[in-house]
């Protein structure tokens, strides 16, 4: 049986704000247990929440990054449920009408091809606090720092059709949120939470199969694994004669298994309400102008912007813009260097690799944008070549030097482009190996061009890699083949 | 419509709320009653009526995103029926 798999992702942003949605309260991340919960966050009999702007602003930002439907009049319920670490026993987020209604988000997968996803809703919530489950004494712990903090839940429609896509539009929305500077994106530090909803159906089934929810999966390495694992494990479960029960589940990267958590059925009867302690809130039109002149240009017109300007590929001009910060300095590299082909390839190549390895922001390289774009003008005006380009890079990244100038004057690695002194070089060469130079002569043509590239890797080695690599390649040919 | 002893162990059940057997009859009917009555609003024409979320006609405020609190644990906790290590504790719970 071929099967289709279908998969709508919900995805939890905490929003960067001060203090709380509801109250007053600090919203630092790693503070002591139940210092930043007030009346408000413990639930206290009398107290009432008073919506924070911000959490506004910041929701209605996102809306109008993707195109949705603004809610221009929404209103807070409350999802009843008990649990230690949600001391009102109800959640208060929004339900019938949210402040983000439809919308859409364009995702570029692996082989360059772009795909819409449509996005239900976002609305806003307060976050819970959390329960450690250690030993105290036989009972649990609730720190309730992070009651209340404001959370925009982004829930796509099920449109994507395997874990791939779902990770594209899981790193997508990750990227936007960050442009918008309305989450920080942590993944680790929960900042950004994942909930998977998968099901599978017969290829050319029109109804959707029996979904389960994958909760809080909480990097996009797992996102994919806890996916593909669930889609594994629900095949055999329909192919061994059994079905699919509607129900939250777990993913444990550990054992690479998802297991139940709680049946649905059971468990989630929410009751929503509106909440009588919140009044609607009315958006006017002009709030929204406000707010849509403050979007910065977004990771997509960025990239085909990247396309257009530049002449970069599909694949370049995403990944460079899939950060801010790292499309900033690939541009600052670009306009010191005016030219965007290189720039792009030492970004993505060795710049890349070298954050990777120190595992370094891009705010952090320690080779600035200016010192890169510098170096690749040496290489554009044939000062040095690509190859002693990478040890003027890994000089400039060893702080050996303020600028690529300064490093090739000090090493003394500028290019020899004097084609007598490369001749003169060549000749010594060409004599220190007499018996090759019989050979590759004696030779069919067809095996002359690997033994030439010992020519040109001997040549290059005694000029220390220094002589142009062209001239080098040029004047061999010629002395060799007359 | 009306309740009958399932529906009404389920939301006891969902309200956290302990009834003994004794107590269900009592609870149904009270609680079918109240059903009664909002099958009567049901059936009013509410046509043209745009749905209301709140009965005060007026708009929610909002705050500017300032932190105004303070750490006020030690106080907050003295009321507290345990705590360690600053956590409030509470009856042991594992999903």
């Amino acid at each position: 049986m071929q099967w289709e798999i279908v998969i709508g992702l919900e995805i939890h942003a905490q929003l960067t704000t001060a203090s709380k949605i509801f109250s007053g309260s600090a919203t630092t991340f790693g503070a002591e247990p139940n210092t930043q919960a007030s009346l408000i966050d413990l639930g206290m009999p009398g107290t009432l929440p008073v919506l924070n702007a911000q959490a506004v602003r910041k929701a209605v930002k996102f809306g109008l990054a993707i195109d949705a439907e603004i809610g221009m009049t929404n209103v807070f319920a409350r999802k009843n449920y008990f649990y230690p670490d949600l001391p009102k026993g109800y959640q208060t987020s929004q339900m019938d009408h949210p402040v983000v209604g439809k919308g859409f988000l364009d995702i570029t997968l692996d082989d360059g091809t772009v795909k819409r996803v449509g996005v239900t809703r976002a609305h806003l919530e307060e976050d819970a606090g959390k329960s450690l489950h250690e030993d105290f004494q036989g009972m649990s712990g609730i720190d309730l720092n992070r009651a209340g903090t404001p959370l925009l839940e982004i829930v796509s429609e099920p449109d994507m059709r395997s874990a791939k896509e779902a990770v594209a539009y899981a790193k997508t929305v990750h990227s936007l949120v960050r442009y918008l500077g309305i989450c920080d994106g942590n993944m680790a530090e929960g900042s950004l939470r994942c909930d998977c909803n998968v099901s599978i159906r017969p290829k050319g089934q029109a109804e959707f199969g029996t979904r389960c929810e994958i909760k809080n999966v909480n990097s996009f390495r797992f996102i994919e694994k806890a996916i593909n694992t669930e889609v594994q494990r629900q095949i055999e479960l329909i192919e061994d004669g059994g079905k699919v029960v509607q129900e939250t589940r777990l993913y444990d990267p550990n054992k690479d298994e998802t297991r139940s958590m709680r049946s649905k059925e059971e468990a989630n009867d929410y009751r929503y309400f509106p909440c009588p302690d919140l009044l609607p809130v009315v958006l006017e039109p002009a709030f929204l102008e406000e707010v849509r002149a403050e979007l910065p240009e977004l990771p997509q017109q960025k990239r085909e912007r990247f396309v257009s300007q530049f002449g970069l590929s599909t694949y370049d001009a995403s990944v460079l813009s899939a950060q801010r910060e790292l499309a900033d300095y690939f541009e600052e590299v670009q306009r010191v260097c005016d030219d965007a082909k290189l720039a792009a390839n030492w970004v993505m190549g060795e710049l890349s690799s070298l954050l990777n390895k120190a595992d370094l922001d891009i705010e952090q390289s320690p080779v600035s944008a200016a010192q890169l774009g510098g170096m690749i003008q040496r290489i554009k005006d044939n000062t040095i070549s690509g190859k002693i380009a990478k040890m003027v890079f890994e000089a400039l990244a060893n702080g050996e030097g303020d600028s690529a100038d300064a490093v090739i004057e000090a090493k003394g690695l500028k290019q020899v482009t004097d084609s007598g002194a490369i001749e003169t070089m060549l000749d010594e060469v060409l004599a220190a190996n007499a018996e090759q130079v019989e050979q590759y002569r004696a030779a069919e043509e067809a095996k002359r061009g690997k033994m030439f590239g010992f020519f040109v890797g001997q040549a290059m080695k005694a000029s220390k890699g220094k002589a142009n690599p062209q001239q080098v390649n040029e004047l061999l040919r010629k002395k060799l083949d007359s | 419509m009306s309740f009958d002893r399932t529906d009404v162990e389920k939301i006891a059940h969902l309200a956290r709320i302990a009834l003994t057997d004794d107590e269900i009859p009592a609870t149904t009917a009270k609680l079918s009653g109240i059903l009664g009555l909002i099958d009567k609003m049901q059936a009013v024409d509410t046509r043209g009526v745009t749905p209301l979320a709140h009965p005060l006609e007026t708009t929610q405020r909002l705050r500017p995103d300032t932190v105004t609190e303070s750490n006020q644990r030690d106080a907050y906790q003295a009321i507290a029926p345990a705590t360690e290590a600053g956590l409030y504790l509470v009856p042991k719970v594992i999903e």
